[in-house]
């Protein structure tokens, strides 16, 4: 996919003229969190993106939207990679699920969850899988002080 | 105080007369005799995490081989075991686990912490990592390293067995 | 102690399955088959597995926090130490990513010793992956042969890097240092002695009845399925699928390479161990045709920037003892912006996405692990087998706890 097709997704893509780019040789689309799922969808099976790569978020505490919940999406035909991004806030940080889309969304919406605290409406298995059982917040938002352990084991005395 | 009777003693204590001299020669042969056949015959429990396995791995296969040991048969559960090789860093969501294998193990049991991680947390500091299983479990040898070179565990192994060799064997304990 | 005071750090999904006459059993997480990262718990009807829940995580060393701690060359060591059978390749990946955001460009010599490591890294992690999943199903020397040659490589990768398994050996903006004198003949030696042991692995399993019946037609997969479940690398190819970065996006010296991509047939584990096995010989063909076509010249790029000025200089110009001190303590600074970069690693497609606000920190890293995917996936392979195909299975998926849980 050339850069031409670059203003394909983008005017077929982006409803509302939305800021799109090439970063490093990967197309990057900003949403609004409404139109993830829409926007997933027609990706899958307008634009053959068949391989949903990765989901992650960062945290940029000092904005109004405090979270950027990334997805990379690369279509095994077309060989070309799409980033969404999408920002919601602390107060909500609500996002839609592509589980119904792709299978490799449950674990990866798992780990954003455990590590960010996005809640994905619509997966239904949003337990810990890389933390565990008992772990009060969200380590890798950037007020979680690095240090702070919860053992699960009380440690021995000497 | 922890669970095991193996207090470390180079020396028989002061006989009082010849009778307790001839009893003191008698059980120091039998601690000798036992120490260097549990030297001898660890079965390892290899506690397996991370990147020390390739090293574990490499210390069991031919061309290190802790088969010249006698520890080289690994007995997977911990009924089994007498040597728990913790190997690789150990987390906190690892750590429950880890305590349930020390404490199924059934005496003499021993300890042996392989790589940086298991001894100190390693180059790991933060929310996640066990700073150093003897947190949670008493430990015999520690085997530094990140990961540590075969003839290093080799070492550690050899210690260890010095350590098995030096201590008492009591057959009959307070608890039994 | 109490053991029923110990707590317990899952919430498994399957519930206890006394009504119905099943049975749950838990598999894991310290248990030689599940690489002791990766907890199983499966509801079995006699030795049929009906569903499986999978939790990994006993590895999660906290990588992405440490990240935000260190600099961008004090990483490297932590980047070794994902896929910790195969660290030169995380290595690459990482500082390819780096670099991409500064915008450098590797010395000719150095993108194909880039190349020949990867590959050789790839020959070690294809020889542990068998290794291990032969052991597991009993047959010992094999394991034995394959850990003899990756000994010799390990030995011939501490004569280059100074370590047998973590190498911490690439650079952003080249490597180390150099290679060493008569280090290419040490490796056709090795490579020989690679394909005697490989050849004798080959004749004792590949048309054994016993390892053709325990793998062929168990943890079978579609392509259509792999793709949805975001599976790359063998597992994908032992589909059919010939979906290979180094074809399809060639990235360090691929381009100028004749090699093959294997493909399975069934996406069985049996096509998953000899897609491992052939790539391994179209790796180490890569490696001879790289031993040939090494470029001279330098292996660092000369960049201040990123590259550390030679000792001599440091003690004796004041411009290089500060640029020195900078790279140190500040890191190298790398400019405002975010790139995802993926490389072909063994397991699969290794994404580093990295985001940098301009400082010599990073201010996030994330790994897009194959492994982490893989356990997505493991259930769809495990459900509807037998209880003694869950070793297998999981074996072939190869699922690595540093790249897994980071």
């Amino acid at each position: 996919m050339a850069a031409n097709d670059l203003g394909t997704l983008h005017r077929e893509l982006v409803p509302a003229a939305g800021p799109a780019s090439v970063s490093h040789g990967t197309i990057v689309l900003v949403l609004a969190p409404g139109e993830l799922a829409t926007t997933a969808r027609r990706l899958r099976d307008e634009f053959g993106f068949d391989v949903l790569l990765d989901v992650t978020a960062v945290d940029w505490p000092d904005d109004a939207l405090r979270f950027e919940v990334v997805h990379h999406f690369y279509s095994t035909a077309h060989r070309v990679r799409v980033r969404l991004k999408t920002r919601v806030g602390a107060a909500e940080p609500v996002v839609d699920s592509l589980c119904a889309l792709y299978g490799s969304a449950a674990y990866m919406e798992r780990e954003c969850h455990d590590m960010y605290g996005i809640v994905f409406r619509g997966n239904r298995d949003l337990r810990p899988i890389l933390l565990y059982e008992g772990f009060v917040g969200h380590p890798l938002r950037k007020d979680y002080p690095k240090l702070r352990e919860q053992p699960l084991v009380a440690y021995r005395e000497g | 105080m922890d669970a095991r009777t193996f207090p470390i003693t180079t020396a028989a204590p002061a006989a009082r007369s010849t009778k307790d001299a001839a009893f003191e020669y008698l059980t120091t042969r039998k601690d000798e005799l036992i120490g260097w056949a549990r030297k001898f015959s660890l079965f390892p429990y290899p506690f397996v995490t991370a990147c020390c396995a390739m090293e574990f791995m490499a210390v069991s296969a031919s061309p290190y081989d802790t088969d010249r040991f006698g520890a080289a048969l690994p007995r997977f559960s911990p009924r089994q075991a007498d040597l728990l090789m913790v190997v690789g860093t150990v987390t906190h969501k690892q750590a429950p686990i880890l305590l349930k294998v020390y404490e199924q193990m059934c005496e003499p049991k021993w300890v042996m912490a392989f790589g940086v991680c298991a001894s100190s947390g390693g180059f790991y500091q933060n929310y996640a990592a066990l700073q150093g299983i003897d947190k949670i479990i008493p430990v015999d040898v520690y085997v530094p390293g990140c990961p540590p070179r075969p003839e290093t565990v080799i070492d550690g192994i050899m210690q260890l067995q010095d350590k098995i060799a030096r201590s008492r064997h009591p057959v009959v304990t307070e608890r039994f | 102690m109490d053991t029923a005071t110990i707590a317990n750090p899952i919430r498994s999904s399957l519930g206890t399955g006394a009504d119905d006459g099943s049975v749950i059993v838990n598999i894991g997480p310290s248990h030689p088959a599940t690489h002791g990262t990766v907890q199983i718990v499966a509801e079995l009807d006699g030795e049929k597995v009906l569903r499986t829940d999978v939790h990994c995580g006993y590895l999660h060393r906290g990588f992405e926090k440490e990240c935000e701690d260190h600099t961008w060359h004090n990483l490297i060591p932590y980047v070794d130490r994902l896929n910790y059978v195969s660290p030169l390749v995380n290595d690459f990946a990482y500082c390819d990513a780096v670099e991409q955001l500064m915008g450098i460009e590797i010395t000719p010599r150095c993108r194909h010793l880039r190349t020949l490591l990867s590959e050789y890294s790839r020959v070690v992690d294809h020889l542990t992956c068998v290794a291990a999943a032969l052991m597991e199903m009993g047959a010992m020397t094999a394991f034995l042969y394959l850990v003899m040659v990756r000994d010799y490589m390990y030995e011939h990768l501490a004569a280059l890097t100074g370590a047998r398994v973590t190498h911490s050996y690439g650079r952003i903006g080249g490597l180390a240092r150099d290679l060493p004198e008569g280090w290419l003949v040490r490796l056709e030696e090795i490579l020989v002695k690679y394909e005697e042991f490989v050849g004798r692995v080959h004749a004792l399993v590949d048309r054994n009845r016993i390892f053709i019946d325990r793998l062929r037609g168990v943890g079978t997969i579609t392509t259509a399925q792999a793709l949805s479940l975001g599976c790359t690398g063998p597992v994908l190819r032992s589909t059919g699928a010939a979906i290979d970065l180094r074809k399809d996006a060639p990235y360090l010296a691929y381009a100028e390479l004749d090699f093959d991509v294997p493909v399975g047939i069934q996406g069985d584990n049996y096509d998953r161990y000899y897609v491992r096995m052939r790539e391994m010989d179209e790796s180490v063909y890569m490696i001879r045709q790289l031993a040939q076509m090494l470029p001279a010249g330098p292996v660092n790029v000369d960049d201040r920037r990123c590259t550390f000025p030679e000792k001599t200089f440091v003690y004796g110009q004041i411009e290089s003892l500060i640029n020195h001190f900078k790279l140190v303590m500040d890191g190298p600074l790398v400019p405002a912006g975010e790139v995802y970069c993926a490389h072909e690693a063994p397991n699969g497609e290794l994404g580093f996405y990295l985001v940098s606000t301009g400082g010599g920190t990073p201010y996030k890293v994330h790994v897009r692990s194959p492994s982490f995917v893989h356990m997505g996936a493991a259930s769809r392979m495990l459900d509807g087998g037998q209880l003694a195909d869950v070793v297998p299975t999981f074996g072939s998926i190869n699922m690595i706890g540093g790249e897994c849980d980071r």
